[in-house]
């Protein structure tokens, strides 16, 4: 699997495994670390890779296909590697009757991606389509990284992409 | 207030009165704004005293279901040999809503004092706040905030010195819009996917971790300091029109009107009047098409139906919808709601955690039939599979998922019937010819 080392290195060792433990006592089960270790994986790598996903089983007590189970269900998690700014566009209903469509269209043109889900073959960009954002009076909303952009238009777009080198 | 813009003086700023103000976020601003002092008062009272104020103001859940707040906490058991646990559901993710965002975004002590109150009630001495994953920006305010509560000895072993406890953690949900239905919600936080639990055994018996749970919405539970420092008498008196409606609710206007934003009404408020006064009314040169009232799982409204209801639970059941979410979609004449209803039935089929049969099949398959019809391959006789598909996928399963993609494709096919009888008859240019 590309990006995936020969020998794998685990995630959970030093500030990340500290920030593991610390979420122990806040939960009365192992399993609900579920997603929390998923998130600390993602935070770190950038995505959930196979050997992380037997990390994560291993760590919480469960079997690396219940843990794939798991990862697979939420949208959010990734099991590939993705551009290193990843764009999520909200075009249901309420964005989309105010031109969302337009804003995943140009996303995807000017970011070189050259379809909605791949990645720009320079490595700097994903381009997602997503259901509600839950901003729809901000129409259009878009997720870069963990930075929420509200009311993006078509105009918009060069002026956004422009800030994420 | 009518988040981003200014108040306006038909609405009644109670949750909303300090959107915007940076410093109401910390917990030394809130404190200066009246906070925390509902929290105080409850410190002194019994769990029953709480749960009877609630009751009596008449609050009602305000994540789209409308139960009776203090109700729902009076199902909690009183022995505790079991930990119980309250349940903020955060996870805004029904199209059209977006107003626990802004409480979260600019009040989240409001919240965090809610659910130290919710708990004392139920005596549960931990709240599970589960935010959805896309909320970037509320979920950092919410930590932070939660710190400063600790910090402060609002939170912890031993609040404000009453000798209590109360915990609330903040997890991360990570993208599935069912973990907005409360047991998918208690699946998720409990390390699994997030597949809704049949009922009965409801949560106040067994919930989270097994143990007696009570899940309310952030609306709900930012609305209860309120109530104990102004009283379930000023609460209730707060209608305009059915007593079974009482206080204030945050709807989020979306869609084609000229000031789309988060506005707290008195319940009752004419629908007509927020959608003209409040927010502007429609864009220039255009007329209203329909409104979909409270999030998209809920039946389509259309002008006539709009033009004499009272925005409350009762009023707009009476126009053949539901208040729901709050979450407010209005379509004026350039909508065509086909396409639109499809997008809906697509973002269904995309959100079913398929266990049901009907749901995973009936999403998809609504979806693939609306796609035909607006390719201008559909038949005549579409119209009545997709009512009869609809009626196959409405309360036959665990969830209402389901029934909520029902909702507008039955309420458009009976509403805007020529809508869909122009892609039939070729009167409508094909909206999907790449499909």
């Amino acid at each position: 699997m590309s990006g995936e080392t020969a020998v794998y290195e685990p995630v959970f060792t030093g500030a990340v495994l500290a920030q593991l433990e610390a979420l122990y006592p806040k939960y009365p089960t192992k399993q609900a670390l579920l997603l929390p270790a998923l998130w600390l994986v993602q935070e770190a790598r950038g995505w959930i890779s196979d050997g992380a996903m037997h990390e994560v089983a291993e760590k919480i007590g469960l079997t690396a296909a219940y843990v794939r189970g798991v990862v697979t269900f939420y949208t959010m998690y990734h099991t590939h590697p993705v551009g290193r700014h990843f764009i999520q566009v909200c075009t249901t209903s309420p964005c989309g009757i105010c031109g969302a469509e337009d804003v995943a269209r140009a996303l995807v043109e000017q970011t070189g991606c050259g379809d909605l889900g791949s990645t720009s073959p320079d490595g700097r960009f994903t381009v997602i389509e997503v259901e509600c954002l839950g901003a729809c009076g901000f129409a259009t909303p878009i997720l870069v990284g963990d930075d929420f952009i509200e009311s993006v238009t078509v105009e918009r777009v060069s002026e956004i992409l422009a800030r994420y080198p | 207030m009518g988040y981003p813009h200014p108040i306006h003086p038909k609405e009644t700023p109670v949750l909303s009165t300090h959107f915007g103000e940076a410093d109401a976020r910390t917990f030394d601003g809130w404190v200066k704004r009246g906070g925390y002092a509902a929290l105080r008062k409850a410190l002194e009272m019994t769990p029953e005293q709480i749960v009877d104020e609630v009751k009596a103001s008449g609050l009602r859940g305000r994540g789209g279901a409308g139960f009776p707040t203090g109700m729902k906490w009076s199902f909690m058991p009183k022995d505790t040999s079991r930990p119980h646990y309250l349940c903020c559901n955060a996870d805004e993710s029904e199209p059209g809503t977006f107003k626990d965002r802004e409480i979260m975004r600019w009040t989240p002590h409001a919240l965090i004092e809610g659910c130290i109150i919710g708990g004392l009630a139920i005596r549960a001495e931990t709240t599970y706040i589960y935010i959805r994953g896309e909320f970037t920006e509320p979920y950092h305010v919410m930590v932070k905030a939660v710190a400063e509560a600790y910090a402060a000895g609002a939170l912890g072993a031993n609040v404000f010195g009453s000798g209590k406890r109360h915990d609330v953690v903040i997890h991360r949900g990570a993208g599935a819009y069912i973990c907005g239905e409360e047991t998918a919600l208690m699946n998720s936080l409990e390390g699994r996917r997030g597949n809704p639990r049949i009922k009965p055994p409801f949560p106040a018996v067994a919930g989270l971790f097994g143990a007696p749970t009570t899940i309310n919405n952030v609306e709900t539970l930012a609305a209860v300091p309120h109530i104990l420092v102004r009283g379930a008498a000023w609460y209730a008196g707060l209608t305009l029109s059915s007593p079974k409606s009482t206080g204030t609710k945050l709807i989020s206007v979306c869609g084609h009107v000229q000031r789309p934003g988060v506005y707290e009404i008195t319940l009752g408020l004419p629908m007509k009047e927020l959608i003209y006064d409040l927010c502007g009314g429609m864009l220039p040169g255009r007329t209203l098409k329909a409104v979909i009232p409270g999030g998209s799982s809920v039946p389509i409204m259309t002008p006539a139906e709009v033009e004499e209801c009272a925005t409350d639970y009762e009023g707009i059941v009476a126009k053949g919808s539901m208040l729901g979410s709050g979450g407010m979609i209005v379509m004026d004449d350039t909508t065509d709601l086909v396409y639109q209803i499809m997008r809906l039935a697509k973002f269904y089929a995309h959100e079913s955690c398929a266990q049901c049969t009907n749901c995973r099949e009936g999403t998809a398959w609504t979806t693939r039939i609306l796609e035909r019809l607006l390719a201008g391959e559909g038949k005549a006789s579409d119209l009545d599979l997709l009512l009869e598909l609809s009626e196959q996928m409405t309360g036959k399963t665990i969830c209402v998922l389901s029934d909520s993609c029902a909702a507008p494709v039955v309420s458009g096919i009976h509403k805007f019937r020529a809508d869909f009888e122009a892609y039939l008859t070729g009167a409508a240019v094909p909206a999907m010819a790449e499909v």
